[in-house]
């Protein structure tokens, strides 16, 4: 390996970075509420909201990402309404932003599917029990059904945050420098292709391990705030 | 609005365009995912009887192709080899051959090693999960340890993997959008060409979108049908 390639290669990598990270924090932040939201809309009585939530759950898993930033970015600019729109031109004008709204959408859908079966797996007992006690819907999702969902939710949900940062490479498609952007960039530039591959790979490794970890961590304080109660609820005597 | 379609679809021929190219995606996607899990069967037992260099040597590239965007893992094989396919090509007096065979030779490559690493994982998982006690019982039999492979692991394997199998199938056949970008006449590249050339990207980019759905739809279908077939008389499998 050639050591002023890397020292080349990095800084320009590091700015990728950024825009990798700042897309995934939108994937990771925005659409976590989405996909929990669709959930729930998949899993509601209204047949038209169920509907709604499945189709655009079975569109957005069914075809590739690349398709569907190419759909947002190049398709919906043509039409003149979108383009009139101000709040819309914003949101898929800009490479950036369409990237983020593609990668946005595209989690929302998977997220849902990690939500849903989560609260499908709920024990009915349970939201009998809370709805007895002269809970309200708002109070029951609150308080009961969703601590539970996330829990059954996050081992799945981590590895779709692993997919959201490798999914924003897309992102290089329309022009938005980010990691593998850059990486194509300096690969043609420098032609230090394996070089280049190996610290681009270590840049998402990386990303990719601070997430998980950052998960793990939430998911083992939620076991321990379970095995806590637990063993307060049933045991008397604690061990 | 409608006749601006039908002209663009039919008469200026792109609608059959395309269909060819979902043609060259749907051979591209299961090339690829043979030849992927062709070579995770050997991989996924060696990591599964832990042979000494090769489950590490397997590890490492199963984690970093799948930590990896597969945008990346393509590049790194169509830049990383256009230099020595070139030599290997003018060495044996191929040059014509190896230039117009190449994108789709190195896309199916890409493709495989990257739906490979996945299948790696899931075979594995599959082959940790028959239980012991069946190899046991071979093994007490005195079956030779390839015939007790043969006849009682990998059968039992394969029904546990299927699901996974499903998986990564579906995000295979997806993945083999990613090799338009580097110039592989599918799908996806028809997709970018008819909407170069007529301007109305939102109409074919929607059109590659319902393609690519038929086919997930229908492979979806394909394996629920296969693991009920496979399942048939274990209770609740």
């Amino acid at each position: 390996m050639d050591f002023t390639i890397v020292a080349y290669a990095i800084p320009f990598l590091l700015t990728g970075a950024k825009t990798t990270l700042l897309i995934s924090m939108f994937g990771v932040g925005l659409g976590l509420p989405l996909g929990i939201l669709v959930a729930l809309a998949r899993t509601s009585r209204n047949r038209l909201v169920c509907k709604a939530a499945d189709a655009y759950c079975a569109v957005f898993r069914g075809t590739p990402m690349l398709v569907q930033i190419f759909v947002i970015y190049y398709g919906l600019g043509q039409v003149g309404l979108f383009r009139s729109n101000p709040v819309i031109w914003w949101l898929i004008g800009d490479g950036l932003h369409a990237a983020i709204l593609a990668v946005l959408l595209n989690t929302g859908a998977y997220t849902a599917e990690i939500f849903r079966t989560a609260f499908l797996s709920l024990p009915r007992g349970l939201i009998e029990a809370a709805q007895s006690c002269g809970m309200s819907p708002w109070i029951i999702l609150r308080r009961i059904k969703f601590p539970l969902a996330l829990r059954q939710a996050l081992p799945s949900y981590s590895s779709e945050v692993a997919i959201i940062v490798k999914e924003s490479s897309l992102a290089s498609t329309i022009a938005v420098l980010e990691i593998t952007g850059w990486a194509k960039r300096l690969m043609s530039e420098t032609f230090a292709i394996m070089d280049i591959f190996i610290i681009t790979s270590v840049f998402y490794l990386t990303l990719n391990v601070v997430g998980l970890t950052a998960l793990k961590l939430l998911e083992r304080q939620l076991w321990f705030e379970r095995r806590l109660t637990r063993t307060k609820a049933t045991s008397p005597c604690p061990s | 609005m409608f006749e601006i379609f039908w002209s663009l679809i039919v008469e200026q021929g792109w609608g059959l365009a395309l269909l060819r190219g979902a043609f060259v995606t749907i051979c591209i996607g299961v090339l690829g995912m043979v030849i992927g899990l062709i070579a995770a069967v050997p991989f996924a037992i060696a990591r599964w009887q832990r042979v000494p260099v090769l489950s590490q040597v397997v590890d490492v590239y199963s984690i970093v192709v799948r930590g990896v965007p597969g945008l990346l893992v393509i590049y790194l094989l169509f830049f990383g080899s256009v230099d020595w396919v070139q030599k290997v090509a003018v060495a044996f007096g191929y040059r014509d051959v190896a230039e117009s065979a190449y994108p789709s030779i190195i896309g199916i490559l890409a493709i495989a090693a990257i739906s490979c690493a996945y299948s790696v994982e899931v075979m594995r998982g599959a082959l940790e999960a028959v239980p012991k006690g069946l190899l046991e019982a071979a093994k007490s039999l005195a079956l030779p340890p390839h015939v007790a492979f043969f006849r009682i692991t990998l059968p039992l394997a394969l029904r546990l993997a299927l699901g996974g199998i499903n998986n990564v199938w579906q995000m295979t056949i997806k993945d083999t959008s990613l090799v338009s970008i580097v110039g592989m006449q599918e799908l996806m590249r028809m997709a970018v060409i008819a909407a170069g050339i007529t301007r109305s990207p939102l109409l074919f980019y929607c059109i590659a979108a319902c393609l690519f759905f038929a086919m997930t739809a229908v492979s979806q279908t394909l394996f629920g049908l296969g693991e009920r077939h496979i399942n048939r008389g274990f209770s609740g499998g």
